[in-house]
Formats: structure tokens, sequence, C-alpha cells
């Protein structure tokens, strides 16, 4: 019963008033990242205001791993923009160069064709089946501005989740153990 | 306080902030050019115009493009996308655009050129307006920056117009 005695004194022996501080200090790092994260949401206007480019279907212009800064205002979408829209029935947003828009003169509804840098022909095989234009609803928002490569880390970790749990463990252990 | 993992962490902060100050300062410093470019586009030849068995107008154009948009480059840029676009107002649409040509220009070197093509998107209406339209071609610019914001301008050909009869 020897052991049991000093780990649980070794447990008492931490004090109180120092796990308390980590804990808190591990919440604020997690609220301060949400917080990041919705006002971005709120200044851009878009639901997600950053997306991680996926395929190669923009480049030169855009490689997979770029990241996207998106905006979402009421102006008017026009040509040449690059747009993300989700398409019914897909679950992952397209980030593609619009060719063709087509405005109602009385309601100010939108038609709007789009078309990857890279690719050989226009969208219409992406979309639903029979969908010929895509709507305002359909967009998510527009691309202002890009950095480059950052997105790698968020592809790595959603192809190999080990590297994910790891750094998590390996951060968390960080925040628990610093002393400073 | 002077731990392995303190200085590395120290280093690390600091050499990310360096970095995006740079990036921040590189987006920035394309505000200080100011780009001059010209363009001029001929309508060659009118190869068919037809209306479509669903009732839209589709017409096929011969253009002669050329432009110069070398003053867009700066150190920051990483390319130039480049289209021409025709607009035109229909009773039904405040605003059709319809790219007709586009093109990516990935160095200065080849920023001032001229090219001889037909339409490579279809050029068609929502509807049958197109006969005898008056319509302008307007020449767009995306410039793709290495790093940071993107800029977009134009510049608007107008006084063009199709012909009265399908052929």
């Amino acid at each position: 019963m020897g052991w049991i005695g000093e780990t649980v004194d070794s447990i008492k022996s931490l004090q109180i008033r120092q796990v308390l501080t980590q804990a808190v200090s591990l919440g604020m790092i997690v609220t301060s990242a949400l917080i990041i994260w919705k006002a971005l949401m709120c200044i851009t206007g878009s639901e997600s205001p950053v997306v991680v480019v996926l395929s190669g279907s923009m480049e030169p212009g855009f490689k997979r791993g770029d990241i996207l800064f998106l905006h979402m205002s009421k102006d008017p979408i026009r040509a040449g923009e690059i747009v993300v829209f989700n398409v019914d029935g897909r679950e992952i947003p397209i980030v593609h160069r619009v060719i063709k828009v087509h405005e109602r003169q009385d309601t100010g509804e939108v038609d709007v064709l789009t078309k990857g840098d890279n690719n050989y022909g226009d969208d219409r095989l992406l979309y639903a089946h029979g969908q010929l234009w895509l709507q305002r609803h359909h967009i998510m928002g527009r691309a202002v501005g890009f950095l480059p490569y950052v997105g790698w880390v968020t592809i790595i970790m959603t192809e190999k989740p080990i590297i994910k749990y790891i750094l998590i463990g390996a951060l968390g252990l960080l925040v628990i153990t610093s002393k400073d | 306080m002077h731990s392995f993992g303190y200085r590395a962490n120290a280093l690390l902060t600091f050499a990310v902030t360096i970095l995006a100050l740079m990036c921040a300062m590189a987006s920035f410093s394309d505000n200080l050019n100011h780009p001059s470019p010209s363009s001029s586009v001929q309508v060659l030849n009118v190869n068919w115009f037809q209306k479509q068995p669903n009732g839209n107008d589709e017409v096929s154009l011969t253009l002669n493009i050329s432009a110069d948009l070398q003053s867009l480059f700066t150190w920051n840029t990483k390319q130039v996308f480049v289209f021409l676009a025709a607009e035109y107002e229909t009773p039904k649409n405040s605003l059709n655009q319809i790219s007709l040509w586009d093109g990516i220009i990935a160095s200065k070197e080849h920023a001032k050129f001229w090219t001889h093509t037909s339409n490579k998107y279809r050029f068609i209406d929502q509807g049958s307006n197109l006969r005898g339209k008056e319509f302008n071609l307007t020449l767009h610019w995306h410039v793709m920056p290495k790093t940071g914001k993107m800029f977009a301008d134009k510049l608007v050909m107008s006084g063009y117009r199709l012909p009265k009869e399908y052929r």
C-alpha cells in the first residue's frame, strides 16, 4: 500500500491554485481562437471566412494548400470574380472563376456560370444534374486575398488524423506542464 | 525561464511575426503602383449567327485582341488573369456578361500581346435579343499577387454591333 500513499501525497502536493491556473490558461487559448474565428465571420459576412484550396483546378493561380480569405458583401457578382460555391448534393465547396453573368432587370437575381482556370470546360458537369446556372444562394463568398502554403497544415491533419492527435496531445502536455 | 522550449518558442513566434509583417508589406507595396494598361479589339468576322432550337440566340465571332498590360506587373505579382467579356443589356436582363476569351499571363515579358481568335466560350443570349444588338467589349484583368490582396480592373471598349439578320 506504500506506493499508493506516495502517489496520493504527490497529487496532494500539487498546489490546487497552480492546477486552476493551467485550466484557465488552456480555456483562454480555446476561447480566444473561437473569438477570432467568430469575429472574422462577422467582419467578412461569410459563413467560412477562410478556406483551403483542395484541388488544382485553379492552377497556376491557386495551388493545393493555399489559403483564401473570403468576403461576402451585398455587391453584385460580376464576371472574373473568384467565388466559393456549394452545389446541392456536394459537401465540399468549390473555388472557381465566374465566366458568365446574367442579372435580371426586375428582381436583380443573377444566373452565374463558373469555370476553373485550369479546367478545359465550364462547370456545368460539376453542378447538380440538369442545373445550368448558379444562383446567389449557392455562393458562399468571393476570394479577396490569399496566403500560400499555410493550408498544408490542415490538409495534412485531415488526411493523417494521427498527426492531429499527436499535435493536440503535445500542445496539451506543454500547457499543463509549463511552469511560467 | 531559459529552457530550450522557451527559447524555441520565442524564436518561432518572432520568425512568424516577421514573415507575416513582410507578407503584409509586400501586399501593401502593390498600392504604390499606378498601372496604365492599353488595349484594342476588332471584330474581324461574324462566323455564324443563329437561333438555337430552344430559342436562344448564339453567335460566333472572330476577334483580334491586342493589349499592353506590362505596367500591371510588380515584384509581388504572380500572374495576371485577363479576359474579354461581351457586355450588353436586354429587356429581361439589366446586365449580361459573357466571357469570350481568357488567358493567363505569367510574366511581364508576355504582357504585351496580340491574338487572333474565335470566341473560346459560347456567346449565347438568354432569349432572342442579339439581332442588331449594340454591345461593349470589356477587357478585365485580375492581378494575383504572390501573397496578399488581389486586384482587378477593366477597360471598356464600346460601339460594337451585331448584324441585323441571322447568317
